[in-house]
């Protein structure tokens, strides 16, 4: 008996790790290209791993970034401060706005609700015309407030978090009121602990929205200095993608674009994967 | 009276006005002004001008292409992506939860990733993958084993280019609805299977049916919506793909990208506010679907 569920348990972790192996195939090949040599890149018969890897292709797109008039750091600094502000700012108007929605009966609450989840199902490209004009009439034009502001609400973090808090019983919180605690408090210490997975989830979305975000330097960014990184990524490997040579330096790019997601991914969520195992809401 | 009553909630109020501002202004206005766009003829130069229901009235009755290719293609494209890519999400999550911890996480990175690659990446890595000549890395696999005799034209071929395209959406379907039914899932008090097992509970996937499913309501609708918003705005795959805009003949032509077609190319900004409130409409149908499912009664 114990032998049969020992059987069971090892063919079960070895298929979900072949299925892991499956699904990342994209990420290793990316991994891989971004090391071959020119002559791997285009072989006949492809290869997947690569054999002699080198940083020739780090080095070639470090050369076109050398050549650009604003450094490259500049980039980076931008957009390492929009997707921290817009991490913590995501979570917390999210979060505020979600309990609330979820647990407090005001006049207006079906609405607004309602209001959220319709417009989350609205297609965004037609919107970027009547958004550039919003933008550009609050002032916010070239400035930190033009990238930030237009990402801050997020409709689907506000969903997610209210579907989470809505679990949470209300008894739990009308004790704390008992106890004398006033809504902010028991926002901090009863509300945020018990969806703590939803606030990863949601920091997660956040930072990949914003991390990758090239609509707001687009339209809303004049000065090159303003512009985020994916932006000037973006406008390398544009040119990339048709000059069959460079493929190796595009998959540079691609990678350094992909790394901080997992990175951050791992970050946040491994300790709530890992670590809650069924102890959470009762 | 209802002063006083909204007075009492000032707090509640409080909490979701940052929120709300940010929301009405670079969402809830441009959108409405979108919708009020539709209802014009509008060039993004000239001033708009109102000329009442005719984009919806040509859309819905002469536009060739919106009727022959984009509407069958989207349903197509949505009936196997939306219900395909939610069941495997949330079985993916629910097998996650039966692994150990430590293992636990990293499996679960490994699903989530394919969703990253989805826009950052696209062009980068499906392209060689599928790409039609022999160089291709799925061409030279299937030839080398054997199983085909000449290079398919995986994203190319009309009638090859829709099958990648929901190949390569399914493949990385493990997106945030993935991850709240996975936290849904976790989220479960153990206490509940025991007693469910005292109940009569007698397999796994009666645990699943009977505890489970109705204990993660809430993130089964969210997997839900989610789901059915990310199916019917996905529409740059087959571009990408195909490296054609628009895809050859047609075939991989989506509502989504009809709008982009008409709003970037053609510069009928009107026109294409038009097919946005009716893609709107469609998405809100199969929503109320998803509510009646899993939604709770006051909503």
């Amino acid at each position: 008996m114990k032998q049969s569920s020992l059987v069971a348990r090892i063919s079960f972790n070895t298929f979900m790790l072949a299925l892991s192996v499956f699904m990342i195939l994209p990420i290793i090949y990316i991994f891989n290209h971004a090391f071959k040599p020119y002559h791997e890149l285009f072989v006949y018969p492809p290869t997947f791993f690569v054999k002699e890897p080198n940083v020739q292709n780090f080095v070639e797109l470090f050369w076109v970034t050398a050549n650009s008039i604003v450094p490259v750091t500049r980039y980076l600094f931008n957009s390492v401060v929009i997707s921290g502000l817009s991490v913590v700012g995501v979570t917390i108007m999210s979060a505020l706005c979600a309990y609330p929605l979820s647990k407090h009966p005001f006049p207006g609450k079906k609405f607004i609700f309602s209001a959220i989840i319709l417009m989350l199902m609205f297609t965004p490209e037609i919107v970027q015309i009547p958004r550039y004009l919003v933008v550009s009439e609050l002032g916010i034009m070239n400035t930190y407030w033009g990238h930030l502001l237009p990402i801050l609400a997020s409709p689907v973090a506000v969903f997610l978090l209210k579907q989470f808090i809505d679990q949470i019983p209300d008894s739990l919180i009308e004790a704390s009121k008992i106890d004398g605690a006033n809504e902010v408090v028991t926002f901090i210490r009863i509300v945020i602990p018990m969806c703590m997975p939803a606030i990863a989830t949601v920091a997660i979305l956040a930072f990949q929205n914003s991390w990758g975000n090239i609509e707001t330097s687009t339209l809303f960014m004049q000065d090159d200095e303003m512009k985020n990184f994916p932006f000037f990524l973006s406008t390398l490997t544009n040119n990339l993608a048709n000059n069959v040579a460079r493929q190796g330096a595009a998959a540079v790019a691609a990678l350094i674009m992909l790394i901080p997601n997992l990175i951050f991914f791992i970050i946040l969520q491994s300790k709530v994967i890992s670590t809650m195992a069924h102890s959470g809401i009762k | 009276m209802e002063v006083s009553r909204i007075w009492s909630f000032r707090t509640s109020y409080l909490f979701i006005a940052p929120f709300l501002i940010c929301f009405t202004l670079f969402i809830v206005i441009p959108i409405i002004s979108a919708v009020g766009l539709s209802f014009t003829y509008y060039n993004g130069i000239e001033r708009p001008r109102l000329i009442g229901w005719s984009n919806f009235q040509y859309l819905i009755s002469q536009d060739l292409l919106f009727l022959k290719y984009a509407i069958p293609n989207t349903f197509k494209f949505a009936i196997i992506v939306g219900p395909g890519g939610y069941i495997a999400a949330f079985l993916l999550a629910w097998l996650i939860s039966k692994l150990r911890g430590g293992l636990r996480k990293w499996v679960a990175l490994a699903m989530y990733t394919p969703s990253l690659t989805i826009g950052i990446a696209m062009t980068i890595i499906w392209l060689p993958l599928l790409s039609g000549d022999r160089i291709g890395y799925l061409n030279s696999i299937l030839l080398k084993i054997g199983f085909i005799d000449v290079p398919k034209l995986w994203v190319t071929s009309p009638d090859l280019l829709m099958n990648s395209m929901i190949a390569v959406t399914l493949w990385s379907s493990m997106g945030v609805g993935f991850l709240a039914m996975l936290a849904g899932i976790l989220n479960i008090d153990t206490t509940l299977y025991e007693a469910g097992r005292i109940d009569g509970i007698r397999n796994s996937l009666q645990e699943l049916w009977f505890l489970t499913i109705p204990s993660m309501k809430p993130q089964m609708l969210f997997g839900a919506v989610m789901a059915i918003v990310t199916t019917f705005k996905t529409g740059a795959i087959g571009v990408q793909l195909s490296g054609q805009n628009p895809t050859p003949s047609y075939a991989g032509h989506l509502i989504v990208n009809h709008i982009d077609d008409y709003g970037f190319i053609r510069f009928e900004m009107g026109y294409a506010a038009a097919i946005s409130v009716f893609l709107l409409i469609v998405m809100y149908g199969a929503n109320k679907l998803s509510w009646g499912l899993f939604g709770s009664k006051e909503e």
